[in-house]
Protein backbone atom coordinates (compact mmCIF):
# COMPACT_ATOMS: atom_id res chain seq x y z
CA UNK A 1 0.00 0.00 0.00
CA UNK A 2 0.99 3.03 -0.75
CA UNK A 3 1.11 6.11 2.52
CA UNK A 4 1.43 9.67 3.05
CA UNK A 5 2.65 11.33 6.15
CA UNK A 6 1.08 13.67 8.19
CA UNK A 7 3.17 15.90 9.91
CA UNK A 8 2.53 18.75 12.63
CA UNK A 9 4.96 20.55 14.41
CA UNK A 10 5.05 22.78 18.02
CA UNK A 11 7.73 25.07 17.79
CA UNK A 12 9.07 26.50 21.19
CA UNK A 13 10.35 29.79 20.79
CA UNK A 14 12.35 30.97 23.71
CA UNK A 15 11.83 35.38 23.66
CA UNK A 16 14.36 37.59 23.72
CA UNK A 17 13.64 39.49 27.22
CA UNK A 18 15.90 40.28 29.47
CA UNK A 19 14.04 38.57 32.55
CA UNK A 20 12.05 36.12 32.99
CA UNK A 21 8.35 35.56 32.33
CA UNK A 22 7.12 35.88 35.99
CA UNK A 23 10.09 37.53 37.82
CA UNK A 24 12.97 39.13 37.34
CA UNK A 25 15.77 36.40 37.73
CA UNK A 26 18.08 37.25 34.24
CA UNK A 27 17.91 34.74 31.35
CA UNK A 28 21.40 35.33 30.14
CA UNK A 29 22.06 31.82 28.32
CA UNK A 30 25.16 29.76 29.91
CA UNK A 31 24.81 31.42 33.35
CA UNK A 32 26.53 29.07 36.10
CA UNK A 33 23.81 26.19 37.21
CA UNK A 34 21.24 27.72 39.82
CA UNK A 35 22.24 31.26 39.77
CA UNK A 36 19.01 32.67 37.90
CA UNK A 37 16.69 32.03 40.39
CA UNK A 38 14.42 33.48 42.72
CA UNK A 39 11.44 32.17 45.37
CA UNK A 40 8.83 32.57 42.59
CA UNK A 41 10.73 30.51 39.86
CA UNK A 42 11.79 28.09 41.98
CA UNK A 43 8.05 27.98 42.99
CA UNK A 44 8.20 28.28 46.94
CA UNK A 45 5.38 28.56 48.78
CA UNK A 46 3.40 31.88 49.04
CA UNK A 47 4.62 33.64 46.07
CA UNK A 48 3.09 35.86 43.75
CA UNK A 49 4.36 35.83 39.86
CA UNK A 50 3.63 38.67 38.15
CA UNK A 51 3.53 38.72 34.01
CA UNK A 52 6.33 40.26 31.72
CA UNK A 53 4.78 43.20 29.70
CA UNK A 54 7.35 42.33 27.38
CA UNK A 55 6.45 38.60 27.15
CA UNK A 56 2.40 39.47 26.06
CA UNK A 57 3.96 42.19 23.51
CA UNK A 58 6.03 39.46 21.76
CA UNK A 59 3.32 36.83 21.66
CA UNK A 60 1.20 39.17 19.94
CA UNK A 61 3.51 40.22 17.38
CA UNK A 62 4.35 36.76 16.60
CA UNK A 63 0.58 36.40 16.14
CA UNK A 64 0.02 39.32 14.06
CA UNK A 65 3.43 38.36 11.48
CA UNK A 66 1.53 34.42 11.42
CA UNK A 67 -1.72 35.97 10.09
CA UNK A 68 -3.56 34.82 13.64
CA UNK A 69 -6.51 36.48 15.17
CA UNK A 70 -5.28 38.11 18.67
CA UNK A 71 -7.96 37.20 21.33
CA UNK A 72 -8.32 40.11 23.27
CA UNK A 73 -9.29 38.13 26.51
CA UNK A 74 -6.90 35.29 27.74
CA UNK A 75 -5.63 34.13 30.41
CA UNK A 76 -3.07 31.33 31.62
CA UNK A 77 -3.53 27.97 33.15
CA UNK A 78 -1.76 25.31 35.23
CA UNK A 79 -0.37 22.45 33.51
CA UNK A 80 0.17 19.60 35.90
CA UNK A 81 2.51 17.01 35.27
CA UNK A 82 5.61 15.60 37.24
CA UNK A 83 9.03 15.91 36.15
CA UNK A 84 11.65 17.06 37.86
CA UNK A 85 12.40 20.25 35.43
CA UNK A 86 9.48 22.01 36.88
CA UNK A 87 9.80 22.43 41.01
CA UNK A 88 6.39 23.54 41.34
CA UNK A 89 4.86 20.01 39.41
CA UNK A 90 3.32 22.55 36.97
CA UNK A 91 4.05 24.86 34.00
CA UNK A 92 2.46 27.77 33.73
CA UNK A 93 0.76 27.54 30.22
CA UNK A 94 -1.94 28.92 28.64
CA UNK A 95 -4.77 26.10 27.55
CA UNK A 96 -8.48 27.37 25.78
CA UNK A 97 -7.60 31.47 25.53
CA UNK A 98 -4.26 31.42 24.23
CA UNK A 99 -3.06 34.78 22.75
CA UNK A 100 -3.68 33.81 19.20
CA UNK A 101 -5.04 31.33 16.99
CA UNK A 102 -6.13 30.55 13.46
CA UNK A 103 -3.28 31.75 11.55
CA UNK A 104 -1.11 30.47 8.58
CA UNK A 105 2.26 31.04 6.68
CA UNK A 106 3.40 30.18 2.97
CA UNK A 107 6.12 27.89 2.38
CA UNK A 108 7.98 26.99 -0.41
CA UNK A 109 9.14 23.58 -1.34
CA UNK A 110 10.99 23.29 -5.10
CA UNK A 111 9.05 26.02 -6.16
CA UNK A 112 5.63 24.63 -4.85
CA UNK A 113 3.54 26.77 -2.73
CA UNK A 114 2.03 25.34 0.31
CA UNK A 115 -0.27 27.06 2.95
CA UNK A 116 0.76 25.82 6.54
CA UNK A 117 -2.17 26.79 9.17
CA UNK A 118 -1.12 27.77 12.75
CA UNK A 119 -3.58 26.19 15.20
CA UNK A 120 -2.23 28.63 18.22
CA UNK A 121 0.04 30.46 19.58
CA UNK A 122 0.88 30.34 23.49
CA UNK A 123 3.04 31.69 26.04
CA UNK A 124 4.38 29.66 28.55
CA UNK A 125 7.64 29.10 30.76
CA UNK A 126 10.58 26.90 29.65
CA UNK A 127 11.37 24.00 32.17
CA UNK A 128 14.95 23.65 33.58
CA UNK A 129 17.83 21.34 32.61
CA UNK A 130 18.54 17.87 33.78
CA UNK A 131 21.92 16.62 33.78
CA UNK A 132 21.86 12.84 34.31
CA UNK A 133 24.44 10.79 36.12
CA UNK A 134 24.65 8.21 32.91
CA UNK A 135 24.90 8.49 29.39
CA UNK A 136 20.78 8.28 29.16
CA UNK A 137 18.29 9.41 31.13
CA UNK A 138 17.04 5.32 31.58
CA UNK A 139 20.68 4.20 32.56
CA UNK A 140 20.88 7.05 35.41
CA UNK A 141 20.89 6.24 38.77
CA UNK A 142 20.11 10.16 39.46
CA UNK A 143 19.90 13.45 37.97
CA UNK A 144 21.03 16.88 38.73
CA UNK A 145 18.66 20.14 37.73
CA UNK A 146 19.57 23.75 36.95
CA UNK A 147 16.73 25.81 37.30
CA UNK A 148 18.18 28.90 35.46
CA UNK A 149 15.95 28.12 31.88
CA UNK A 150 12.51 27.17 34.62
CA UNK A 151 10.71 30.34 33.58
CA UNK A 152 12.34 31.77 30.96
CA UNK A 153 9.76 32.74 28.27
CA UNK A 154 8.44 30.90 25.41
CA UNK A 155 5.96 31.14 22.63
CA UNK A 156 4.58 27.64 21.53
CA UNK A 157 3.53 27.78 18.32
CA UNK A 158 1.37 25.06 16.87
CA UNK A 159 0.62 23.78 13.10
CA UNK A 160 -2.26 22.05 12.25
CA UNK A 161 -1.13 18.62 10.43
CA UNK A 162 -0.50 20.50 7.24
CA UNK A 163 3.18 19.02 6.26
CA UNK A 164 3.23 15.32 4.51
CA UNK A 165 6.97 15.53 3.98
CA UNK A 166 10.50 15.94 5.87
CA UNK A 167 11.25 19.68 3.22
CA UNK A 168 8.07 20.67 4.03
CA UNK A 169 8.10 20.47 7.84
CA UNK A 170 11.65 22.39 7.58
CA UNK A 171 10.52 25.06 5.29
CA UNK A 172 8.19 25.58 7.69
CA UNK A 173 10.25 25.68 10.48
CA UNK A 174 12.35 27.76 8.66
CA UNK A 175 10.08 30.34 7.63
CA UNK A 176 8.71 30.45 11.51
CA UNK A 177 12.63 31.30 12.27
CA UNK A 178 12.78 33.66 9.98
CA UNK A 179 9.72 35.56 11.34
CA UNK A 180 10.37 35.53 14.58
CA UNK A 181 13.75 36.59 13.58
CA UNK A 182 12.49 39.63 11.93
CA UNK A 183 9.79 40.63 14.28
CA UNK A 184 12.87 40.67 16.83
CA UNK A 185 11.17 38.28 19.99
CA UNK A 186 13.70 35.79 19.65
CA UNK A 187 17.54 34.72 19.19
CA UNK A 188 16.46 31.93 17.69
CA UNK A 189 19.58 30.32 18.08
CA UNK A 190 18.73 26.72 17.79
CA UNK A 191 22.40 25.49 19.31
CA UNK A 192 21.07 27.04 22.28
CA UNK A 193 17.92 25.78 22.47
CA UNK A 194 16.15 28.69 21.20
CA UNK A 195 14.15 27.17 18.74
CA UNK A 196 13.29 23.65 19.17
CA UNK A 197 10.11 21.74 17.78
CA UNK A 198 8.15 18.78 18.89
CA UNK A 199 6.98 16.87 16.10
CA UNK A 200 4.07 14.62 15.52
CA UNK A 201 4.51 12.01 12.37
CA UNK A 202 1.35 9.70 11.29
CA UNK A 203 1.11 7.93 8.00
CA UNK A 204 -2.49 7.20 6.66
CA UNK A 205 -3.10 5.12 2.82
CA UNK A 206 -2.88 7.79 -0.05
CA UNK A 207 -6.31 9.63 -0.47
CA UNK A 208 -7.48 8.49 3.02
CA UNK A 209 -8.76 11.48 4.86
CA UNK A 210 -8.75 9.58 8.40
CA UNK A 211 -5.50 10.47 10.78
CA UNK A 212 -3.76 7.16 11.43
CA UNK A 213 -1.85 7.00 15.25
CA UNK A 214 0.91 9.32 15.54
CA UNK A 215 3.96 9.15 17.54
CA UNK A 216 6.00 12.19 18.84
CA UNK A 217 9.65 13.27 19.14
CA UNK A 218 10.17 15.87 21.42
CA UNK A 219 12.87 18.68 21.39
CA UNK A 220 14.48 19.16 18.01
CA UNK A 221 16.92 21.25 17.95
CA UNK A 222 18.55 21.60 14.68
CA UNK A 223 16.98 21.05 11.35
CA UNK A 224 19.02 18.24 10.27
CA UNK A 225 17.75 16.45 12.80
CA UNK A 226 14.03 17.42 12.06
CA UNK A 227 13.99 16.05 8.44
CA UNK A 228 16.31 12.42 9.58
CA UNK A 229 13.95 12.37 12.81
CA UNK A 230 11.03 12.51 10.41
CA UNK A 231 12.54 10.87 7.37
CA UNK A 232 13.20 7.86 9.81
CA UNK A 233 9.97 7.78 11.42
CA UNK A 234 7.91 7.48 8.53
CA UNK A 235 10.39 4.86 7.21
CA UNK A 236 9.91 3.09 10.17
CA UNK A 237 5.63 3.09 10.62
CA UNK A 238 5.66 2.09 6.94
CA UNK A 239 7.91 -0.92 7.99
CA UNK A 240 5.51 -1.72 10.95
CA UNK A 241 2.09 -1.25 9.28
CA UNK A 242 3.42 -2.77 5.90
CA UNK A 243 4.06 -6.29 8.62
CA UNK A 244 0.77 -6.13 9.46
CA UNK A 245 1.20 -4.16 13.01
CA UNK A 246 -0.14 -0.94 14.29
CA UNK A 247 1.85 2.30 15.36
CA UNK A 248 1.41 3.01 19.29
CA UNK A 249 0.95 6.01 20.43
CA UNK A 250 4.06 7.14 22.02
CA UNK A 251 6.87 9.73 22.79
CA UNK A 252 9.85 8.57 21.15
CA UNK A 253 13.88 10.22 21.47
CA UNK A 254 15.43 10.91 18.24
CA UNK A 255 19.24 9.89 18.52
CA UNK A 256 21.39 11.82 16.03
CA UNK A 257 24.38 9.64 16.46
CA UNK A 258 22.30 6.49 15.16
CA UNK A 259 20.02 8.80 12.81
CA UNK A 260 17.34 6.84 14.39
CA UNK A 261 14.16 7.09 16.84
CA UNK A 262 13.64 5.14 20.19
CA UNK A 263 10.50 4.43 22.03
CA UNK A 264 11.19 6.22 25.77
CA UNK A 265 8.64 3.38 27.07
CA UNK A 266 7.92 5.38 30.20
CA UNK A 267 5.00 4.00 32.20
CA UNK A 268 2.97 7.01 31.87
CA UNK A 269 -0.49 7.05 32.18
CA UNK A 270 -2.06 8.54 29.13
CA UNK A 271 -1.81 12.73 29.53
CA UNK A 272 -3.91 14.28 32.24
CA UNK A 273 -2.18 17.12 32.47
CA UNK A 274 -6.02 18.79 34.51
CA UNK A 275 -5.36 22.15 33.31
CA UNK A 276 -7.17 24.94 35.75
CA UNK A 277 -6.99 28.64 35.37
CA UNK A 278 -4.13 30.00 36.94
CA UNK A 279 -5.53 32.09 40.33
CA UNK A 280 -2.42 33.90 40.79
CA UNK A 281 -2.21 35.45 37.21
CA UNK A 282 -5.30 38.16 36.85
CA UNK A 283 -6.31 37.74 33.00
CA UNK A 284 -4.85 39.67 30.21
CA UNK A 285 -7.10 42.02 28.69
CA UNK A 286 -6.33 43.39 24.91
CA UNK A 287 -7.65 46.50 23.32
CA UNK A 288 -7.74 47.01 19.74
CA UNK A 289 -6.13 49.93 20.09
CA UNK A 290 -2.98 48.00 21.46
CA UNK A 291 -2.77 45.51 18.75
CA UNK A 292 -2.81 48.12 16.20
CA UNK A 293 -0.12 50.03 17.64
CA UNK A 294 2.29 46.60 18.12
CA UNK A 295 0.78 45.82 14.10
CA UNK A 296 2.40 49.55 13.16
CA UNK A 297 5.22 48.33 15.16
CA UNK A 298 6.22 45.15 13.00
CA UNK A 299 9.13 45.67 10.24
CA UNK A 300 8.57 44.51 6.60
CA UNK A 301 8.18 40.45 6.84
CA UNK A 302 10.07 37.92 5.05
CA UNK A 303 7.47 37.32 2.24
CA UNK A 304 6.82 41.04 1.32
CA UNK A 305 10.47 41.29 1.52
CA UNK A 306 10.98 39.11 -1.08
CA UNK A 307 8.44 40.47 -2.98
CA UNK A 308 9.78 43.77 -2.72
CA UNK A 309 13.27 42.52 -3.96
CA UNK A 310 11.99 40.74 -7.45
CA UNK A 311 9.82 43.87 -7.95
CA UNK A 312 12.29 46.82 -7.23
CA UNK A 313 14.94 45.07 -8.53
CA UNK A 314 14.70 41.92 -10.98
CA UNK A 315 15.93 39.27 -8.33
CA UNK A 316 14.89 35.94 -9.40
CA UNK A 317 12.65 34.99 -6.87
CA UNK A 318 15.62 32.21 -5.74
CA UNK A 319 18.06 35.08 -5.17
CA UNK A 320 14.78 36.94 -3.42
CA UNK A 321 13.89 34.19 -1.31
CA UNK A 322 18.08 33.65 -0.15
CA UNK A 323 18.43 37.50 0.07
CA UNK A 324 15.25 37.74 2.52
CA UNK A 325 15.35 34.47 4.30
CA UNK A 326 17.25 36.30 7.39
CA UNK A 327 16.65 39.40 8.05
CA UNK A 328 20.54 40.52 8.58
CA UNK A 329 21.40 39.08 5.31
CA UNK A 330 17.77 40.87 3.81
CA UNK A 331 19.87 44.59 5.65
CA UNK A 332 23.30 43.83 4.71
CA UNK A 333 22.12 43.67 0.91
CA UNK A 334 19.83 46.79 1.40
CA UNK A 335 23.28 48.48 2.72
CA UNK A 336 25.26 47.06 0.03
CA UNK A 337 22.95 48.98 -2.35
CA UNK A 338 22.41 51.89 -0.22
CA UNK A 339 24.92 54.10 -2.46
CA UNK A 340 24.22 52.77 -6.14
CA UNK A 341 25.86 49.26 -6.15
CA UNK A 342 23.37 47.28 -8.43
CA UNK A 343 20.89 45.02 -7.04
CA UNK A 344 21.52 41.80 -9.09
CA UNK A 345 25.59 41.81 -8.75
CA UNK A 346 25.15 42.23 -4.66
CA UNK A 347 22.96 39.59 -4.56
CA UNK A 348 25.25 37.18 -6.68
CA UNK A 349 28.19 38.21 -4.27
CA UNK A 350 26.12 37.84 -1.50
CA UNK A 351 25.35 34.36 -2.35
CA UNK A 352 28.21 33.37 -3.65
CA UNK A 353 31.78 34.57 -2.50
CA UNK A 354 30.37 36.03 0.56
CA UNK A 355 28.33 33.41 2.03
CA UNK A 356 30.93 30.87 1.37
CA UNK A 357 33.70 32.67 3.25
CA UNK A 358 31.36 33.10 6.06
CA UNK A 359 30.08 29.89 6.13
CA UNK A 360 33.52 28.15 5.83
CA UNK A 361 34.83 30.50 8.68
CA UNK A 362 31.05 30.15 10.72
CA UNK A 363 30.43 33.32 10.93
CA UNK A 364 27.19 35.62 10.93
CA UNK A 365 26.97 38.00 8.35
CA UNK A 366 26.38 40.96 10.63
CA UNK A 367 29.97 40.29 11.73
CA UNK A 368 31.20 40.35 8.12
CA UNK A 369 34.70 41.00 7.84
CA UNK A 370 33.64 43.19 4.43
CA UNK A 371 31.12 45.07 5.43
CA UNK A 372 28.11 46.23 3.15
CA UNK A 373 29.66 49.30 2.49
CA UNK A 374 33.02 47.93 1.58
CA UNK A 375 30.84 45.41 -0.92
CA UNK A 376 29.10 47.95 -2.28
CA UNK A 377 32.20 49.88 -3.44
CA UNK A 378 33.65 47.09 -4.58
CA UNK A 379 30.88 46.22 -6.96
CA UNK A 380 30.65 50.01 -8.27
CA UNK A 381 34.58 48.93 -9.58
CA UNK A 382 33.21 46.13 -11.69
CA UNK A 383 30.26 48.63 -12.99
CA UNK A 384 32.64 51.31 -13.57
CA UNK A 385 35.07 49.00 -15.91
CA UNK A 386 37.85 49.64 -12.79
CA UNK A 387 38.01 45.79 -12.41
CA UNK A 388 36.68 42.46 -13.69
CA UNK A 389 34.50 40.63 -12.27
CA UNK A 390 37.61 37.79 -12.22
CA UNK A 391 40.03 40.85 -10.41
CA UNK A 392 36.83 41.49 -8.20
CA UNK A 393 37.89 37.65 -6.95
CA UNK A 394 41.13 38.75 -5.69
CA UNK A 395 40.22 42.15 -4.24
CA UNK A 396 37.18 40.43 -2.84
CA UNK A 397 39.57 38.01 -0.69
CA UNK A 398 42.40 40.96 -0.22
CA UNK A 399 39.41 42.12 1.46
CA UNK A 400 38.27 39.77 3.90
CA UNK A 401 42.24 40.64 5.77
CA UNK A 402 43.18 44.16 4.94
CA UNK A 403 40.65 46.67 6.17
CA UNK A 404 41.62 49.55 3.44
CA UNK A 405 38.56 50.46 1.14
CA UNK A 406 38.23 48.29 -2.18
CA UNK A 407 39.44 51.59 -4.12
CA UNK A 408 42.99 51.79 -2.46
CA UNK A 409 43.57 48.01 -2.34
CA UNK A 410 42.82 47.80 -6.68
CA UNK A 411 45.38 50.66 -6.39
CA UNK A 412 48.13 49.28 -4.10
CA UNK A 413 47.94 45.80 -6.18
CA UNK A 414 48.34 47.26 -9.43
CA UNK A 415 44.82 45.78 -10.05
CA UNK A 416 43.22 48.40 -12.02
CA UNK A 417 41.65 46.89 -15.90
CA UNK A 418 43.79 48.09 -18.60
CA UNK A 419 40.84 49.88 -21.12
CA UNK A 420 43.66 51.59 -22.80
CA UNK A 421 42.92 50.39 -26.27
CA UNK A 422 46.65 50.84 -27.97
CA UNK A 423 47.47 48.75 -24.83
CA UNK A 424 45.29 45.97 -25.43
CA UNK A 425 46.23 45.94 -28.97
CA UNK A 426 49.34 45.51 -28.14
CA UNK A 427 48.98 42.33 -26.77
CA UNK A 428 46.36 41.19 -29.00
CA UNK A 429 48.62 41.71 -32.10
CA UNK A 430 51.44 39.46 -30.13
CA UNK A 431 48.86 36.39 -28.84
CA UNK A 432 48.18 36.39 -32.51
CA UNK A 433 51.55 36.33 -33.81
CA UNK A 434 52.28 33.75 -31.27
CA UNK A 435 49.14 31.56 -31.70
CA UNK A 436 48.94 30.63 -35.40
CA UNK A 437 47.00 27.33 -35.00
CA UNK A 438 44.42 28.96 -32.90
CA UNK A 439 44.48 31.81 -35.69
CA UNK A 440 43.78 29.36 -38.85
CA UNK A 441 41.13 27.63 -36.77
CA UNK A 442 39.38 30.55 -36.28
CA UNK A 443 39.40 31.54 -40.00
CA UNK A 444 38.84 28.46 -41.27
CA UNK A 445 35.43 28.37 -39.52
CA UNK A 446 36.04 27.56 -35.84
CA UNK A 447 34.57 30.49 -34.20
CA UNK A 448 35.16 28.94 -30.60
CA UNK A 449 38.68 29.46 -31.16
CA UNK A 450 39.12 33.19 -30.35
CA UNK A 451 38.11 31.60 -26.84
CA UNK A 452 41.41 30.12 -26.35
CA UNK A 453 42.96 33.54 -27.68
CA UNK A 454 41.17 35.33 -25.52
CA UNK A 455 42.31 33.60 -22.70
CA UNK A 456 45.93 34.18 -23.96
CA UNK A 457 45.22 38.01 -23.96
CA UNK A 458 44.01 37.43 -20.02
CA UNK A 459 46.60 35.18 -18.70
CA UNK A 460 49.35 38.08 -20.76
CA UNK A 461 47.67 41.17 -19.21
CA UNK A 462 47.82 38.90 -15.88
CA UNK A 463 43.78 39.12 -15.94
CA UNK A 464 43.53 43.28 -15.84
CA UNK A 465 42.66 43.56 -19.42
CA UNK A 466 38.87 44.04 -19.77
CA UNK A 467 37.65 41.09 -21.10
CA UNK A 468 34.37 42.86 -23.25
CA UNK A 469 37.36 45.24 -25.42
CA UNK A 470 39.66 42.08 -26.11
CA UNK A 471 36.78 40.27 -27.16
CA UNK A 472 36.12 43.20 -29.61
CA UNK A 473 39.49 43.77 -30.53
CA UNK A 474 40.43 40.76 -31.29
CA UNK A 475 36.97 39.82 -33.86
CA UNK A 476 38.30 42.87 -35.54
CA UNK A 477 42.04 41.88 -35.91
CA UNK A 478 40.65 38.39 -36.92
CA UNK A 479 38.12 39.53 -39.16
CA UNK A 480 39.10 42.44 -40.74
CA UNK B 1 -21.31 7.55 45.02
CA UNK B 2 -20.15 9.89 42.50
CA UNK B 3 -16.33 8.52 42.57
CA UNK B 4 -15.77 5.00 41.48
CA UNK B 5 -12.38 2.74 43.06
CA UNK B 6 -11.02 3.34 39.45
CA UNK B 7 -11.44 7.27 39.58
CA UNK B 8 -9.65 7.49 43.37
CA UNK B 9 -7.02 5.22 41.65
CA UNK B 10 -6.38 7.17 38.95
CA UNK B 11 -6.23 10.45 40.69
CA UNK B 12 -3.79 9.10 43.23
CA UNK B 13 -1.35 7.93 40.11
CA UNK B 14 -1.84 11.23 38.50
CA UNK B 15 -0.90 12.71 42.16
CA UNK B 16 1.96 10.55 42.87
CA UNK B 17 -0.14 9.53 45.95
CA UNK B 18 -0.06 6.05 47.48
CA UNK B 19 -3.33 4.98 49.18
CA UNK B 20 -3.26 1.67 50.94
CA UNK B 21 -6.16 -0.71 49.73
CA UNK B 22 -8.23 -0.47 53.41
CA UNK B 23 -7.90 3.34 53.20
CA UNK B 24 -9.83 3.31 49.39
CA UNK B 25 -13.29 3.28 51.13
CA UNK B 26 -12.07 6.40 54.16
CA UNK B 27 -11.07 8.60 50.65
CA UNK B 28 -13.98 7.57 48.48
CA UNK B 29 -16.22 8.67 51.33
CA UNK B 30 -14.37 12.12 51.92
CA UNK B 31 -14.31 12.63 48.00
CA UNK B 32 -18.02 11.96 47.48
CA UNK B 33 -18.81 14.42 50.17
CA UNK B 34 -17.21 17.18 48.78
CA UNK B 35 -18.32 16.21 45.27
CA UNK B 36 -21.89 16.56 46.97
CA UNK B 37 -21.41 19.63 48.71
CA UNK B 38 -20.45 21.11 45.52
CA UNK B 39 -23.71 19.92 43.91
CA UNK B 40 -25.00 23.10 45.85
CA UNK B 41 -24.18 25.49 43.31
CA UNK B 42 -26.08 23.92 40.82
CA UNK B 43 -29.13 24.55 42.84
CA UNK B 44 -28.05 28.42 42.19
CA UNK B 45 -30.23 30.33 38.90
CA UNK B 46 -26.78 31.31 37.22
CA UNK B 47 -28.74 32.61 34.21
CA UNK B 48 -28.05 36.14 34.39
CA UNK B 49 -24.42 35.63 35.36
CA UNK B 50 -21.51 35.68 33.13
CA UNK B 51 -19.34 33.13 33.22
CA UNK B 52 -15.46 33.92 34.18
CA UNK B 53 -11.91 32.52 34.26
CA UNK B 54 -10.74 34.89 37.49
CA UNK B 55 -12.90 35.44 40.66
CA UNK B 56 -11.25 39.06 41.29
CA UNK B 57 -11.95 42.57 39.75
CA UNK B 58 -8.60 42.94 38.00
CA UNK B 59 -6.97 42.30 34.76
CA UNK B 60 -3.69 43.53 32.94
CA UNK B 61 -1.58 43.22 36.27
CA UNK B 62 2.73 43.04 34.53
CA UNK B 63 5.50 43.97 35.36
CA UNK B 64 8.16 45.90 33.43
CA UNK B 65 11.35 43.78 31.82
CA UNK B 66 13.85 44.99 34.43
CA UNK B 67 15.88 42.07 35.87
CA UNK B 68 16.23 42.06 39.59
CA UNK B 69 18.63 40.29 41.60
CA UNK B 70 18.54 36.77 42.22
CA UNK B 71 18.46 34.23 45.09
CA UNK B 72 22.08 33.30 44.95
CA UNK B 73 22.79 29.89 44.60
CA UNK B 74 23.58 28.80 48.10
CA UNK B 75 20.02 30.21 49.69
CA UNK B 76 18.34 29.09 46.75
CA UNK B 77 19.93 25.18 47.32
CA UNK B 78 19.33 25.38 51.34
CA UNK B 79 16.52 23.65 51.58
CA UNK B 80 16.59 20.93 49.09
CA UNK B 81 16.96 17.44 50.38
CA UNK B 82 19.81 16.51 47.98
CA UNK B 83 22.32 18.69 46.17
CA UNK B 84 24.98 17.84 43.70
CA UNK B 85 27.94 20.86 42.49
CA UNK B 86 25.58 23.02 42.80
CA UNK B 87 22.81 21.40 41.25
CA UNK B 88 19.65 20.04 42.88
CA UNK B 89 19.76 16.05 42.80
CA UNK B 90 17.07 14.10 42.26
CA UNK B 91 16.55 10.13 42.44
CA UNK B 92 16.33 8.13 38.73
CA UNK B 93 13.72 9.91 36.93
CA UNK B 94 12.08 7.51 34.41
CA UNK B 95 11.46 3.74 35.80
CA UNK B 96 11.91 0.82 34.59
Amino acid sequence: MKYEAVIGLEIHCELKTKTKIFCGCATTFGADQNTHVCPVCLGMPGVLPTINKRVVEFGIKAGLATNCEINKYSKFDRKNYYYPDLPKNWQTSQYDLPIAEHGWVDIDVEGKKKRIRLTRIHMEEDAGKLVHSGTTIKDSASSNVDYNRTGVPLLEIVSEPDMSSAEEARAYMEKIKSIMEYIDVSNCRMEEGNLRADINVSLRPVGSKELGTRTEMKNINSFKNLEDAINYEIERQEEVLEDGGHIVQETRTFDPARGITLSMRSKENAHDYRYMPEPDLPPIVTSEETIEKYRSELPELPDARRARLEQEYGLSEYDAGIITSSRAMAEYFDAVIADGADPKLAANWIMGDLSKELNAEGIDISKSPVDAKRLGEMIQLIMKDTISGKIAKKVFKEMLTNPDSPEKIVKDKGLVQITDTKAIEGIVDEVIANNQKAVDDYKGGNKKAIGALVGQVMKASKGKANPQMVNKLLAEKLNG
Amino acid sequence: MKVTKEDLQNVAVLSRLAIAEDQEEKYLGQLDKILTYMDNLSALDTTDVKPTTYALPMQNVFREDVVKESLGREAALANAPLKEDGYFKVPKVLED
